[in-house]
C-alpha cells in the first residue's frame, strides 16, 4: 500500500505541483534585495571597511607614532616612521597602509590609545590599479576629514560595550 | 532579373520572421533571468532600460567586444563552426512554424518531420564543440549531452506519433486546425506532461542541465569558447528553447488558434496568440528551473529509456486502438 501511494505520487507529479505553486506564491511577495548600486543597506557601527586616520578638533593629528597598531597588525601592512616635530611632540612622518595586504581584522583600531586609526563603514573603495591601493598618510588623513562626522558617532554608538 | 526579384523577395521574408525571432530571443533570456529572480523574492535585472528589458542587448554588446580565444592545441575549423552550427540550426527550424493560416515562410507538407529533423541536428553543434576544444570538460560535456539529447528526442519522437495519429497529416497548419474543437492537450495530456520534461531535457535546462553542471564540468561544451561565439552558443541555446516551446504549442495546444471561438478572441491576430502560448510554456520552464534539483546522470537516463520511452509506447498503442476502435481515424 506504501509503495502504491509512493507510485502514485511520483505519477502524479505531487511533489513537483506543489513546489510549482509555492514557487508561484513566492513570485507576488514582496522582494528581499535591494537595488544596490542606488540604494544601501545599513552598516552596523562596528563595520569595519575602509581607513582612516582622524584629528582632534582644533586639526591636530591624533596620531602620536606609538606604532602599536603596527605591532599588532597580523598582515603587517602598517608602515610607520616617526620624527619629533619643532614643537617637541612625536608625530609621524610615514603611515602606510598596504590596503591589499590588510585583512580588515581591525586590531589597529583595537590597539590604537588615541582612537586615531580607525576602520570606517565605507566598503566601496576599489580602484582600477594595485598603486591606488597603497594608501599613506595623506590619504587617510583625507579619508579621516571626509568620515569625520559618520567616524566620532559611529565611536560614540558603540563605547557603551567596550 | 526576375529571379533576382524573387530572390530578394525570399530574403525580405527571412529577415522580417528572423529579426523578430532573435529580438524575442533576448527578451526571453531577460525574462528567463527575471522570473528565476523573482521566485528566489530576488528582483533580477532591472537597471538596463525599463524593467531592465535591454539587460540582453548589454550582455550582447559586452560578448562583441570581449577577446575571441582560440584554444591553441584545438582542431580551430570545427571549433568556430560549432556555435555557427548551433545556431543556424536553432534559427532554419523557425521556418515551418505557422504563425497563422497564411503567415507561415515554407509551409511544406512535412513540416513536423523537418522540425523535428532539425532540433536533431543540433547535437551536432554541441558535440562539435566538444570534441574540437581539445580539452577534458568541454569532452565530457559534449558527450554527456549527445546521450542526453538522442536519448529524450526518442520519447519526443514516440510523442508527436501520438499527435500524428489524430490529425493524419505531418503538415503543421494541419495540426492546429485539427484542434479547432479539442486542443490536444486534453486527449493527450499525460504525452504533453511528457513532452515537456523531454523538452526540457533535449534543450539542456535544469532539471537536465548536466551538461553544463557547473560543479563538475565547469560549463560542459562551451568551457573554451569566449566573446561572440560563446554568445552564439548562447542565443541558440535559447532559439532552440523557444523552438520546443512553439512545437508544444502547436502540437498540444492549439498553435494560432484562439482559446475560445468567439468573436472576442478571434478578432486578435492569430500569430499573437501562438507567441502568447510560446510565453506561457516558457514562463513554466522558467519556473521549474527556479523549483528543482539537478538529476543525476543515470537517473536521466533511467527516465528517459525505462520510463518515458514505455509509457509512449503504450500510449501510441492506446490511442491507436481508441481511434480504430470508435472509427475515429482522420485518414480513412
Amino acid at each position: 500500500m506504501m509503495k502504491f501511494g509512493r507510485f502514485l505520487k511520483t505519477i502524479l507529479m505531487i511533489d513537483f505541483i506543489t513546489g510549482l505553486s509555492i514557487a508561484i506564491k513566492e513570485v507576488f511577495k514582496s522582494k528581499k534585495t535591494i537595488n544596490y548600486p542606488f540604494e544601501k543597506g545599513k552598516v552596523s557601527p562596528r563595520a569595519r571597511g575602509e581607513h582612516a586616520l582622524r584629528r582632534y578638533p582644533n586639526g591636530e593629528e591624533r596620531c602620536i607614532a606609538c606604532k602599536l597598531c603596527e605591532a599588532v597588525c597580523p598582515a603587517q601592512a602598517i608602515t610607520i616612521e616617526s620624527k619629533e616635530r619643532e614643537d617637541g611632540s612625536r608625530k609621524t612622518t610615514r603611515y602606510d597602509i598596504d590596503m591589499l595586504k590588510c585583512i580588515y581584522c581591525g586590531l589597529c583600531e583595537e590597539s590604537c590609545p588615541v582612537d586615531a586609526i580607525v576602520q570606517g563603514p565605507n566598503f566601496e573603495f576599489a580602484t582600477e590599479t594595485r598603486e591606488e591601493l597603497y594608501y599613506n598618510k595623506e590619504k587617510l588623513l583625507e579619508n579621516g576629514d571626509r568620515w569625520e562626522n559618520i567616524l566620532a558617532a559611529n565611536i560614540k554608538a558603540d563605547n557603551p560595550y567596550r | 532579373m526576375n529571379s533576382f526579384s524573387t530572390l530578394f523577395n525570399e530574403v525580405y521574408k527571412i529577415l522580417f520572421l528572423l529579426i523578430p525571432v532573435l529580438v524575442t530571443v533576448a527578451l526571453i533570456v531577460w525574462l528567463d533571468r527575471r522570473v528565476w529572480a523573482f521566485v528566489q523574492k530576488r528582483k533580477g535585472p532591472n537597471v538596463v532600460g525599463p524593467f531592465g528589458l535591454l539587460q540582453s542587448l548589454a550582455d550582447a554588446l559586452k560578448y562583441i567586444f570581449k577577446e575571441i580565444i582560440i584554444p591553441a592545441s584545438s582542431n580551430k575549423v570545427i571549433f568556430i563552426l560549432a556555435p555557427i552550427i548551433t545556431m543556424t540550426l536553432a534559427l532554419v527550424a523557425w521556418a515551418v512554424i505557422p504563425f497563422s493560416e497564411k503567415l507561415v515562410l515554407a509551409n511544406i507538407n512535412v513540416g513536423i518531420l523537418y522540425l523535428f529533423a532539425v532540433s536533431s541536428l543540433g547535437v551536432y553543434g554541441i558535440i562539435m564543440g566538444g570534441w574540437a576544444s581539445n580539452s577534458k570538460y568541454p569532452f565530457l560535456g559534449a558527450i554527456r549531452s549527445a546521450a542526453q539529447m538522442v536519448s529524450y528526442e526518442v520519447s519526443i519522437g514516440v510523442i508527436i506519433i501520438n499527435v500524428l495519429l489524430c490529425v493524419g497529416s505531418l503538415n503543421l497548419n494541419d495540426i492546429v486546425l485539427a484542434q479547432q474543437n479539442m486542443w490536444f492537450i486534453l486527449p493527450l495530456f499525460p504525452m504533453f506532461v511528457i513532452f515537456f520534461i523531454s523538452a526540457l531535457a533535449e534543450t539542456n535546462r535544469p532539471p537536465f542541465d548536466l551538461p553544463e553542471a557547473e560543479a563538475e564540468l565547469v560549463a560542459g561544451y562551451q568551457t573554451e569558447y569566449s566573446g561572440m561565439m560563446y554568445a552564439m552558443f548562447w542565443l541558440g541555446e535559447y532559439a532552440n528553447i523557444l523552438l520546443m516551446c512553439a512545437m508544444g504549442a502547436i502540437l498540444f495546444l492549439g498553435g494560432w488558434l484562439p482559446p475560445i471561438d468567439n468573436d472576442f478572441f478571434s478578432s486578435v491576430p492569430s500569430p499573437f496568440w501562438l507567441i502568447f502560448k510560446i510565453l506561457l510554456l516558457f514562463i513554466l520552464f522558467a519556473l521549474v528551473k527556479a523549483i528543482v534539483p539537478r538529476y543525476r546522470y543515470d537517473q536521466l537516463m533511467k527516465l528517459g529509456w525505462k520510463i518515458f520511452l514505455p509509457f509512449s509506447l503504450i500510449w501510441v498503442v492506446l490511442t491507436a486502438g481508441y481511434l480504430l476502435y470508435f472509427n475515429l481515424l482522420p485518414v480513412q
